[in-house]
């Protein structure tokens, strides 16, 4: 009990020190709210665990993920026999690292689906801040092109754009953005809409704010909140695209290795191998859970509403 | 109402036509569709005659125009690989998509509504728990990888299910199935949320007060009402349904217009491709148009706003 309170009083001053009361409050909150949320909780650790072997690939890594080595092709994981104690999960058809793959991988994999979504984020918010702030004919246009853009199966246009303009990290960014920004402009829009009635927006426009200021100081901020719940989610679904425009052979070129292009080339070695295609889809599954989880937890927190209900 | 109809159909002639231009200026985005349709080695000579012969040297909106003319009076071009019309070879494929995906959909109608409505009332049970969890990881797990277990465990390791094509019921269990996961996640978690917010409803109460049974306040009062939002969701989710068709049509060599459009992008046949994006596109809009109509008449509201 003493040593719980030292270490408490100890903690306290180096806050106090530090002078950073306001951080302080807001990460002891933050805890607070983790500890509230067990599902948030267990989404950061299944993202963390993600990103911390994208990060440490080199050194996560046990072998040099594009480096073939045919004398050591289709090796079981180690704790089959025949396993290799420098493949934990097993080796492909060209006796390359499975493990090593799957942690460079999520390099790609991240890259890509952070790129796409905040992208996405970028030009969706605009056009639905601007349509529903100015209404009339922009509002018309803007909602327009949004419904086109939805009319197609995102998954066939990305696949047509990105074989057409060539398979680049950059071009699947792009094509992955051209899928997601409609959300946003749609819920943003929306909730424009009512915020540009809402008397603060009246009084800010009534001591003569221009629109630009109104938009960047009254109602951007009001949209944070739905935007990141949003960019969770869509987060989730550009990762399971790109593994699936990867899957189908449009993914960011071999030799680097994706998730989505391990799978493809492991379907082949089912019989005979199957660990090739089994964990990269396991991956792929903790990566999108994990974030569903923390989006889920976002929601909650942030919609008090919602937390009533489930 | 009338006019709730023409102003749907209107706006829903409208996005057909956008489809249109998006599909026509696809080839474009390369900068000269006749370098892409071409060959990597062919010489420049083969590149002018390929141009003059298609109308690729005319002006940009005469090209269009014809390309629209065209695909009004059904001829979407011809198939550069298999040397026929494109429509037709799309065409006959399309029963086969129609097949899977709507097998997918109503599977997964039939299984989300009763879980969503057993979770709901059971709030916080192991039942609800188990369903949530799996409806979590449902909505996780990528198809393709989820295909290819299901082929491990079902077709290699039990011999029961066939790997790939088309012809017996046990032909689309797999392909369907797995289609039907992430819809069935989704509409499960949707049907439980709406039907908690349903069942707190003042209606609900005096039902529940007037002594019917359980049965009928859950089925005429609740659920009723719960799936209005529901069918929505699922006309909005028969886009999604297609472009997952496409991959697991791949997967599985289902013979349907995922699969050969697939086939035609990694052989360069890029008529067949504006085909199929302009098909399966305009096959969105039109279910889009009849959930918008449905909705219409399940909620008398809607039609008065218009």
């Amino acid at each position: 009990m003493s040593t719980t309170t030292t270490s408490t009083t100890a903690a306290d001053e180096t806050l106090s020190l530090r002078s950073q009361a306001a951080g302080a409050r807001r990460s002891a909150a933050g805890l607070r709210v983790l500890k509230r949320s067990p599902l948030m909780t267990a989404g950061l650790i299944m993202i963390g665990l993600v990103v911390l072997c994208a990060v440490l690939a080199p050194f996560v890594g046990t072998r040099n993920p594009i480096q073939q080595n045919l004398a050591l092709a289709n090796r079981p994981p180690v704790w089959q026999p025949r396993g290799v104690a420098d493949a934990p999960l097993g080796t492909d058809q060209f006796g390359r690292d499975v493990w090593s793959r799957i942690v460079y991988g999520a390099q790609i994999s991240l890259a890509i689906g952070m790129a796409a979504s905040l992208l996405g984020a970028l030009v969706g918010v605009t056009a639905g801040l601007v349509a529903g702030f100015y209404g009339g004919k922009v509002d018309i246009l803007v909602m327009r092109i949004v419904d086109l853009n939805l009319a197609f199966p995102l998954i066939l246009l990305a696949l047509a754009i990105a074989a057409i303009l060539g398979p680049s990290l950059q071009n699947l960014v792009m094509v992955m953005a051209l899928t997601t920004w409609m959300i946003y402009a749609r819920v943003v829009r929306g909730v424009t809409l009512s915020l540009r009635e809402r008397e603060f927006v009246q009084a800010a426009r009534a001591i003569g704010v221009s629109n630009a200021r109104i938009m960047w100081r009254h109602i951007l901020p009001n949209l944070l909140a739905p935007v990141m719940v949003l960019w969770t989610l869509e987060l989730a679904r550009v990762i399971l695209m790109e593994s699936a425009l990867s899957f189908l052979g449009v993914g960011v070129p071999p030799p680097t290795p994706t998730w989505g292009r391990m799978l493809a080339e492991g379907r082949g070695l089912l019989t005979t191998a199957p660990w090739i295609a089994t964990f990269p889809g396991i991956a792929i599954t903790i990566m999108v859970l994990g974030v569903n989880f923390f989006g889920d937890g976002l929601r909650d927190l942030l919609d008090p509403r919602l937390r009533k209900q489930t | 109402m009338t006019a709730y109809v023409v102003q749907r159909l209107l706006l829903a002639v409208l996005v057909v036509f956008g489809v249109s231009i998006v599909t026509f200026f696809l080839t474009f985005l390369s900068g000269d569709p006749a370098v892409l349709m071409l060959p990597p080695d062919a010489s420049a000579e083969q590149i002018a005659r390929f141009r003059s012969e298609w109308g690729f040297d005319r002006p940009i909106i005469v090209q269009y125009g014809n390309f629209l003319w065209r695909a009004l009076q059904g001829d979407m071009g011809t198939s550069l690989r298999h040397g026929t019309p494109a429509l037709p070879l799309i065409a006959e494929r399309l029963p086969a998509t129609l097949q899977l995906t709507v097998t997918a959909m109503l599977l997964a109608v039939a299984l989300a509504i009763p879980l969503g409505v057993i979770s709901a009332t059971q709030r916080g049970s192991p039942i609800d728990l188990l369903t949530m969890t799996v409806a979590l990881v449902g909505q996780a797990v990528p198809n393709f990888w989820l295909s290819i277990m299901g082929i491990l465990l079902f077709s290699v390791t039990l011999g029961w299910l066939p790997t790939s094509g088309r012809g017996s019921v046990l032909h689309i269990v797999m392909p369907a199935g797995v289609l039907a996961i992430g819809l069935m996640a989704l509409l499960t978690r949707l049907a439980r949320s709406t039907m908690l917010e349903v069942l707190s409803e003042d209606y609900v109460r005096t039902a529940r007060a007037k002594g019917l049974r359980e049965w009928v306040v859950l089925s005429r009062h609740a659920l009723r009402n719960a799936l209005i939002p529901l069918v929505t969701v699922i006309g909005l989710q028969f886009g999604y349904i297609l472009g997952g068709a496409v991959v697991i049509e791949t997967v599985f060599t289902w013979p349907g217009v995922g699969l050969f459009t697939i086939q035609a992008i990694s052989n360069r046949d890029y008529p067949v491709v504006q085909a199929s994006v302009l098909i399966l596109s305009s096959a969105v809009v039109l279910i889009n148009l009849l959930v918008d109509l449905l909705y219409g008449v399940l909620d008398p509201r809607i039609r008065v706003q218009a």
